[in-house]
């Protein structure tokens, strides 16, 4: 930092301004207070109304098409159909699979990244020869663009011809090497598995940072009481480490229910892979059912909101504690 | 790079072995060293697609599709030279600056909205500013695919299909509740003390924001733009339903190369490791910062 700072003493800040808030001094000969409001709202103004305006209208306007009977290939039988999309969408068993598809995908995915996360954390959490480099490596996956990660595990690893894991299993047992066809064999298995190699790192750097903040002093304290490291892990660590777990649960699971690269480039959504995202994206694009589209994409978005309200209250609560720090 | 990493104390150099371990027992020792080689082993194994992949690019397609791999076979760039001849004659080139349009033009955007915003929801405070900042990070919960219809048949009925501008303003959107999350964390970081005492000495707010709040608040403010570029550069649904052959982006260049029959790995991988390349390089910029930012500025 080039400034020099003097840090405020903590705590003396209101308890509903954020950490940088200066009260403002009430000048007599000031502009009148609503001039004096919307001033102060001026600079927020343009970003509120961008977002409002790019965001929520689309949903609105996928609202009301989702009321109406109306296939693309014939825009004059366009007409009112009442709650009729909505029936199609819930007896739809191809649209109820991609439900129990999107579950599975987003959970499995989102548990053994954090579960991984968390092991290669707590290695990473102490100190040993070339930390930034092992930190580095393990964040690469995480940055590869994800179509790219895609292509990479679809073709150059799961290819039963000239894959790199089939051409392993033919280094190490010869002739009789099993080949198996990994995609077809496991569809689910091989979309869950690259994203889980993308998403353990983003679940570790979440992790390594709550490890980072624990309190020292409560774990040396626990260490001179003659704590083990399994004790320590347990009754320290973990309940510390609840609120980040949480935290990448919920974040995970935000970015992985949308996810549409990865089962677009694996399995094109075939074999029983299609999650939401693919399914609405294939309802309209490809099958031109407007109407059926969009009530499958509220169904979607009030199935988020469900999740978003969880993740909302966690982060408002480690928000919270940020600020009272 | 040394504004991104000031302010990041967590990066603390780690290569010096601890005091401790000096005077600690031999199995204790041990044990640490054990637990060193199993952390470079997983760094590696993660990695090892990655290395894998550069190590296919570089070979010729006959060699890249052999069963079992062929680890010695002689090297060339034939695959980063189809690569960029691919496609006809401009190649992979107009795609890329699609995706380089894209992504600087929405990033600055964001960046024009953000600031201000958050400014009036750390410095200078609106009341309610909270409710604002999570209606911001509510609406990056809300899954694109809802909202996709509405913005295909706008843009079907406007000229808008197949136009970059759509894609810049869309992306801007989908970063801008991020940005101002975390621009907000940044700016709560300046000492309100800081700028008091500018205030004091008679210093205007154009001087105050350029000379007090824009020294500690630019790593943070470097790597917000960082993390957009990267959001930006690698979004797919919107570009694959909304371009089509002259505003097509990166990686949906990248699935168009995969139609053709024959061999393809080598080329594939060459095209991967090109188009991931800015992101690589952004994200390794903002490392410090990168949890911080993925995090909404909820984890520090």
């Amino acid at each position: 930092m080039s400034t020099p700072t003097t840090t405020p003493a903590p705590g003396a800040h209101d308890e509903e301004r954020p950490p940088a808030a200066r009260t403002a001094t009430p000048s007599p000969k000031g502009p009148p207070n609503r001039l004096r409001g919307w001033v102060t709202r001026a600079p927020l103004l343009p970003a509120l109304v961008f977002m409002i305006v790019v965001t929520q209208l689309p949903f609105v306007a996928t609202l009301v098409i989702s009321f109406f009977d109306w296939n693309a290939l014939y825009p004059e039988a366009r007409s009112f159909g009442g709650f009729e999309n909505y029936q199609e969408v819930l007896s739809d068993p191809e649209l109820r699979d991609s439900v129990v598809t999107t579950a599975l995908l987003t959970a499995v995915v989102v548990l053994v990244s954090l579960v991984l996360g968390l092991l290669l954390a707590l290695l990473l959490d102490r100190s040993f020869r070339g930390r930034g480099v092992v930190r580095t490596l393990l964040i690469a996956p995480f940055l590869l663009v994800p179509v790219a990660a895609a292509l990479l595990w679809k073709h150059v690893l799961y290819n039963p011809e000239y894959g790199l894991f089939n051409g392993v299993l033919n280094w190490l047992f010869g002739e009789k090497a099993p080949q198996p066809n990994w995609v077809s064999e496991m569809p689910l298995g091989a979309v869950q598995v690259s994203l889980i190699w993308q998403w353990t790192p983003f679940m570790m750097l979440i992790l390594l940072a709550g490890l980072q903040s624990r309190p020292a002093d409560a774990i040396e304290a626990a260490r001179i009481d003659g704590a083990g490291a399994w004790q320590i892990f347990r009754y320290l660590t973990l309940p510390h480490l609840r609120r980040y777990l949480e935290l990448g649960a919920l974040l995970g699971s935000i970015y992985i229910v949308q996810n549409f690269d990865a089962v677009f480039t694996i399995t094109s959504g075939g074999l029983g892979t299609a999650n939401l995202p693919y399914t609405i994206y294939q309802t309209f694009y490809q099958g031109h059912e407007y109407g059926v589209a969009s009530a499958a994409g509220v169904l979607v978005v009030i199935g988020s909101l469900v999740i978003a309200t969880l993740a909302l209250r966690v982060v408002s609560s480690l928000f919270r504690e940020e600020v009272r720090a | 790079m040394s504004a991104l990493t000031a302010g990041a104390p967590e990066a603390a150099p780690s290569a010096a072995p601890p005091k401790a371990s000096a005077m600690a027992p031999r199995s204790v020792r041990r044990k640490n060293a054990a637990l060193g080689l199993l952390a470079w082993a997983c760094g590696l194994v993660f990695v090892l697609p990655i290395a894998w992949m550069v190590l296919t690019s570089l070979h010729s397609e006959s060699d890249a599709a052999t069963n079992p791999p062929s680890l010695a076979a002689p090297l060339t760039l034939d695959g980063y030279r189809e690569f960029f001849s691919a496609g006809g004659g401009a190649g992979p080139w107009p795609a890329l600056a699609n995706s380089l349009m894209a992504s600087v033009f929405s990033t600055l955007f964001v960046l024009v909205l953000a600031l201000p915003a958050a400014y009036s929801l750390s410095i200078r405070p609106v009341r309610k500013w909270r409710d604002v900042l999570f209606f911001f990070l509510s609406t990056k919960m809300l899954p694109i695919v809802a909202g996709l219809l509405p913005i295909y048949l706008f843009a079907k009925n406007t000229d808008f299909l197949d136009n970059i501008w759509l894609l810049v303003i869309l992306y801007t959107s989908m970063n801008l509740p991020i940005a101002v999350w975390m621009m907000q964390s940044f700016l709560a970081e300046v000492p309100s003390a800081l700028i008091e005492a500018a205030q004091i000495d008679g210093a205007r707010l154009p001087t105050v924001l350029t000379r007090v709040v824009a020294p500690v608040a630019a790593p943070g403010i470097a790597a917000t733009a960082l993390i957009c570029f990267i959001f930006s550069w690698n979004e797919m649904l919107f570009a694959r339903v909304l371009t089509g052959v002259v505003a097509q982006t990166a990686p949906v260049f990248l699935t168009g190369f995969i139609t053709s029959q024959g061999l393809f790995l080598a080329k594939v991988c060459a095209a991967s490791l090109v188009i991931s390349l800015p992101v690589l390089a952004a994200g390794f910029a903002a490392q410090d910062k990168l949890v911080q930012g993925l995090s909404l500025g909820a984890v520090k």
